[in-house]
């Protein structure tokens, strides 16, 4: 993939599926390096299921049976010389159940995958599952960009839905004007 | 900077604009959004449904929504449009600007675009 922030898209709809009601992605570039981190509250993975994601033929999925997220991810990671670490509590055994996705990527390497547009990442999330809460936080060099989509909800009610055209405009505008002011 | 304000205004703007949507009678479009579809190019297919169908303001019959994989990766981006009593169209291949095209002639005007169905391309 061409941009980072297809594959966090890409890593991203794994706890839509998961049926998470509270995703966050958060970004933060220090330096160097650039660290990714995906948690949810979705149903979680067993020991055995962690285990066998970096290998593609592992997928819940059951149209085929070959998943590639969490490897492309790996792969992206490790070629700047960095990793991918997942953690994972499924719904069987804890309360608290979810997953994290930790990733570290080494920007000055000259394998690593830009960013590029991670507005529309966070775009294309929100229409396509407007009830769930998404925090975007991206730190870079002291300055934070932050989108709250429950913040958003609780001031427009139940009426109006976040998948709402100009809703959705509003959001990525704030996030633009985020991103220049800062 | 965009306002809490603004967000406001748009609450009272719906507010006298509540579609009363028929699912039965709507156009359903669907985008693969699963690895495959993503790495293919499928967000901003999907960016390009949603902006046009508002322009168009097709915004009362017409849903957009995104699905996993649809099992032909080959032929991502790909996009399903379903219409009660009409057969599915699967377009395949998908780019923002065939996204504008089908927005026009097929979700507007009733008119698949055969040059980009499943149909019309060599397996």
């Amino acid at each position: 993939m061409k941009e980072l922030s297809l594959y966090i898209l890409d890593i991203t709809m794994n706890s839509v599926r998961a049926n998470a009601q509270n995703i966050s992605i958060l970004i933060d570039e220090t330096g160097d390096t650039l660290d990714l981190e995906i948690n949810d509250d979705g149903c979680g993975m067993t020991e055995e299921q962690v285990e066998s994601l970096s290998n593609p033929f592992f997928t819940t999925r059951t149209t085929r049976k070959v998943g590639l997220g969490v490897p492309f991810l790996k792969m992206a990671a490790e070629m700047t010389g960095g990793y991918v670490e997942i953690t994972s509590k499924s719904e069987r055994e804890y309360k608290d159940h979810g997953t994290r996705v930790k990733a570290r990527f080494y920007k000055n390497h000259i394998d690593f995958t830009p960013l590029g547009d991670m507005i529309e990442s966070v775009i294309t999330l929100i229409q396509g599952s407007p009830e769930i809460n998404f925090l975007f936080r991206h730190k870079k060099d002291g300055c934070t960009v932050e989108l709250d989509t429950a913040e958003i909800r609780a001031i427009l009610g139940d009426d109006v839905p976040l998948s709402n055209f100009e809703v959705l405009a509003w959001i990525r505008e704030n996030l633009k004007e985020q991103y220049e002011n800062n | 900077m965009k306002s809490v304000e603004e967000l406001m205004a748009i609450k009272e703007k719906m507010k006298g604009n509540v579609v009363l949507r028929n699912e039965a009678d709507g156009i359903r479009v669907v985008v693969g959004m699963a690895t495959c579809g993503i790495s293919a190019g499928a967000r901003p297919v999907l960016n390009a449904f949603v902006e046009a169908v508002n322009d168009l303001d097709l915004a009362g019959k017409v849903t957009v929504t995104q699905t996993g994989c649809i099992g032909i990766c080959q032929f991502e981006p790909v996009v399903e449009v379903f219409e009660e009593g009409k057969e599915k169209v699967t377009y395949v291949n998908m780019t923002a600007e065939k996204a504008r095209r089908v927005a026009e002639e097929h979700l507007r005007d009733g008119k698949p675009v055969v040059d980009y169905t499943i149909n019309n391309t060599s397996l």
